[in-house]
């Protein structure tokens, strides 16, 4: 158990930090701090372009395997690069869903075709995804997704019919990774499969949903007889849900530390107010600002946890893993809420009219999205009592 | 980097654990703790014979194992989580860190030496009576007199005080304030002028005395460190020590969430065992959070702690690593213990079950060496003054 860096390490990371001066100046100064949850309605387009810096640069995917456009990096020197990004208020990555996500189940469950067709514009920057996951009834219960996929075998391709729900930006993307039925008589887990599928195309309407914000990062979408290829489907029919589920482990990877910076510098922003406006002197206020700070430095120790530990030989998270969503989300709905009770009654008045958030009002309302998406906070709490407590599972119902 | 156990750190927390739950069973705690002594000698002994704990951290020179802080911190967390009723923290974590921190390579070879044979038990004494465990808790004083040194004062919470042999005692000089005109002194329990007194504590696993100092006169050879100057050294060894303590609060965290799910799994109610209900599945995932956030805290602190003994790069984190690691893990080991009550319901009200024995240290540990509130005030003055 050691925590400095090497020395290459150390170098590795003069490197980010340079690079990352010298680029993030000119046009995409106005992006510092940027995009990022609660904020992803600013400079979309720009943001893109800065995307496709980061992978001039050979900054996109640095955690993916050199045979797939990544730099191989280490998992320190993936540590490092998240840090040093988040510290040089890098905007937040329009691409996040597809390096994250999406390109992670592609290398490890799709084929090689699929890989040479969808993993080089992820790399590029030039491709975004989405996820289509949630229905209007499959949310927590996700494995009761309608949404069915029907292989019309003389043109080689799978047809998509049934609605998707809470897309984040679905009106982004090129491409969506969509959970749907193969099976049509199946229920619960079984009979689904994971296709990839274009959304530029008739058979998909994008409606964008309204949030407690007042704007728009999330989608409704739609889809009448939606096509894909015969071939764009990753796995068997019939695997989607083991596909699925993998793709929930890369969530809690390495990229969790990019996130950390960026509470960091949330809490920096709330630390700064706090000073400025004499909350600091407020001997509660401190205390919360207090346990705000000694549990993102937890947080931060919990992953590398995380990162460094070797998961259970078949498989299981460790129990590290298993109670990291449930911590971070808990954690940053607590930080929104200190920071709108430093700002005191200030808390309430707007930059301008109709509806102009601060970054810190902004947050204080997106946050409260955090312990609902990803598994809300009690789907949490009953994984980490089934699988890491090995208490009972909850009974099935027998309502609809 | 390395953030996961080595394979023989891993090593030393099973057979730590092996160990324990054979020596520290309920029947061995409770008989040790009806004692005002508070262990069992021939335990301590075998503790110090056959597993070498009392030398663990201690650099081979002086007779000690020489491994790191993570190890002390992975066993510390084993005794915590058994009960174990031994003068291990008081000797080693409270007293033996201070030798290290601020002894001279004299007062090293002559004291750690012996500590390593398991001769000796020592504990320190600073707090005269305080909830603010800083450098304004000492109020014993010492003065110049020609060659020696005149020392006057009272104690409390001091850990296994009545039984040490030897006491680490800070005093300030008389008339300073804060943190200027701090001194260390070693000071053999059985000096003439000194009076330690066993004060019966509601966690009757951890024994804690009173000590009153009355014109005791000591020579040079007495003196830790810069006279006058010897908060900051002090400061880095309760720092120390507090994560220490961290870590026996993570062990009794998981003692008391395996108990839990263990029991909840055999009491039947409805028809159904309890721990099929959510409302004890939710508060039992919410045990394990905290445990495992604890558990973080703890070995990223103890890997700062062995930076702050070797004096690393990272050194200059101590005080933060520990108060997070202590304000965190005393309100986790609280909470925990509460939630572990309110599951085993009426038995675990009762004197039967050893649920009361982890609430009670769950809270005596949340206090000794400051509550989570001491902690992050801390925290804060770093961050906002
Ligand atoms: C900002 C945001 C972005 C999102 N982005 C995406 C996206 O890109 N792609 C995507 O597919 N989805 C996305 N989602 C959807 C998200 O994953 C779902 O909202 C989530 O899974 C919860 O489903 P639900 O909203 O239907 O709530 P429900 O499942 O109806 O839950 C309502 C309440 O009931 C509780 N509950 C439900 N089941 C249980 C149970 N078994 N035990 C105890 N309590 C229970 C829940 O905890 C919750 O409190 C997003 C959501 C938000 C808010």
């Amino acid at each position: 158990m050691k925590l400095s860096f090497s020395p290459e390490d150390e170098l590795f990371r003069d490197q980010v930090a340079t690079w990352l001066r010298d680029n993030l100046a000119g046009e995409f100064e106005k992006l510092k701090y940027r995009g990022g949850p609660g904020d992803e309605h600013m400079f979309p387009a720009e943001r893109q372009v800065w995307e496709q810096k980061l992978a001039e640069g050979g900054w996109t995917c640095v955690g993916w395997p050199r045979e797939y456009g990544g730099r191989g990096c280490s998992i320190e020197q993936q540590v490092i690069f998240f840090e040093e990004y988040a510290r040089a208020g890098a905007p937040g990555r329009v691409g996040h869903i597809g390096e994250g996500l999406a390109g992670p189940t592609i290398i490890a469950f799709g084929t090689e075709e699929q890989k040479r067709k969808y993993l080089p514009g992820i790399v590029a920057g030039t491709q975004l995804w989405c996820q289509g996951y949630s229905e209007p009834s499959a949310g927590s219960d996700l494995a009761n997704v309608k949404t069915r996929a029907r292989l019309d075998e003389a043109r080689g391709k799978w047809l998509l019919n049934g609605q998707k729900v809470w897309t984040s930006l679905a009106h982004e993307a090129d491409f969506c990774f969509v959970l749907a039925r193969t099976d049509p008589d199946s229920v619960a887990h079984k009979g689904l499969g994971f296709f990839l599928v274009a959304m530029d195309q008739p058979g998909i309407e994008v409606r964008p949903i309204e949030q407690i914000t007042g704007t728009s990062e999330f989608n409704e979408v739609f889809f009448d007889d939606a096509e894909c290829r015969a071939d764009d489907i990753v796995g068997e029919p019939g695997d989607g849900w083991k596909v699925a589920m993998g793709l929930l482990g890369f969530e809690r990877g390495v990229s969790t530390l990019g996130q950390q910076m960026q509470f960091q510098n949330e809490l920096d922003e709330v630390v700064r107010f706090a000073k400025g406006n004499g909350a600091a002197n407020d001997p509660v206020i401190r205390q919360r600002i207090a346990r705000a700070h000694a549990e993102l430095k937890i947080m931060r120790y919990n992953s590398l946890r995380m990162l460094s530990g070797q998961s259970a030989s078949d498989g299981a998270l460790q129990k590290e893993a298993l109670i990291y969503k449930l911590f971070w989300a808990t954690w940053h709905r607590t930080l929104g809420e200190l920071a709108m009770d430093v700002l005191g009654p200030e808390c309430d008045i707007l930059e301008g009219a109709p509806y102009a958030l601060s970054r810190l009002q902004s947050m204080y309302l997106f946050v409260r999205s955090d312990t609902i998406y990803g598994g809300t906070n009690q789907i949490q709490r009953n994984i980490i009592a089934e699988r890491g407590l090995g208490m009972p599972r909850e009974p099935k119902g027998t309502a609809r | 980097m390395e953030f996961a156990f080595t394979q023989e750190q891993e090593m030393i927390r099973e057979t730590a654990a092996a160990f324990l739950a054979e020596v520290s069973d309920s029947a061995a705690v409770r008989r040790a703790m009806a004692t005002e002594r508070g262990y069992e000698p021939a335990l301590w002994d075998r503790v110090c014979g056959e597993m070498y704990w009392q030398a663990i951290h201690v650099p081979e020179e002086y007779g000690g194992m020489g491994l790191g802080y993570v190890e002390l911190v992975a066993t510390m967390e084993q005794m915590g989580r058994f009960l174990l009723c031994s003068p291990f923290f008081a000797t080693v974590c409270l007293a033996g860190n201070a030798l290290r921190v601020a002894g001279s390579k004299e007062q090293q070879s002559r004291w750690l030496g012996q500590l390593c044979e398991g001769k000796l038990t020592a504990t320190l004494a600073f707090n005269s009576g305080s909830s603010d465990w800083g450098a304004d808790a000492i109020t014993a004083t010492w003065r110049r007199e020609g060659d020696a040194y005149v020392l006057n004062g009272c104690y409390r919470y001091v850990i296994d005080g009545h039984t040490a042999d030897l006491l680490v005692i800070a005093a300030r000089e008389e008339d300073s304030k804060g943190e200027a005109g701090i001194g260390l002194f070693l000071l053999p329990a059985a000096t003439a002028g000194v009076e330690c007194r066993w004060l019966p504590t509601m966690d009757q696993a951890r024994k804690q005395a009173a000590v009153r100092i009355t014109e005791v006169s000591v020579g040079t050879e007495a003196v830790m460190g810069e006279l006058g100057q010897s908060w900051e050294a002090l400061a880095r060894v309760i720092d120390i020590a507090t994560i220490a303590l961290a870590a026996e609060q993570v062990g009794g965290c998981q003692q008391l969430l395996d108990m839990t799910v263990a029991y909840t799994s055999e009491r039947v109610q409805f028809n159904r065992t309890i721990a099929s209900y959510q409302a004890v599945k939710h508060k039992a995932a919410d045990m394990m959070l905290r445990t495992e956030v604890a558990r973080s805290a703890i070995y990223y602190a103890a890997c700062i702690a062995q930076e702050a003994l070797e004096g690393t790069a990272l050194s200059g984190e101590l005080s933060e690593a520990a108060s997070v690691a202590k304000s965190y893990c005393s309100d986790a080991y609280f909470a925990v213990a509460g939630d572990a009550l309110q599951l085993f319901g009426g038995v675990g009200f009762t004197w039967e079950y050893d649920v009361h024995l982890y609430l009670k240290r769950a809270k005596s540990s949340e206090h000794l060496l400051g509550n989570g509130t001491y902690h992050r005030e801390r925290l804060a003055c770093s961050l906002l003054d």
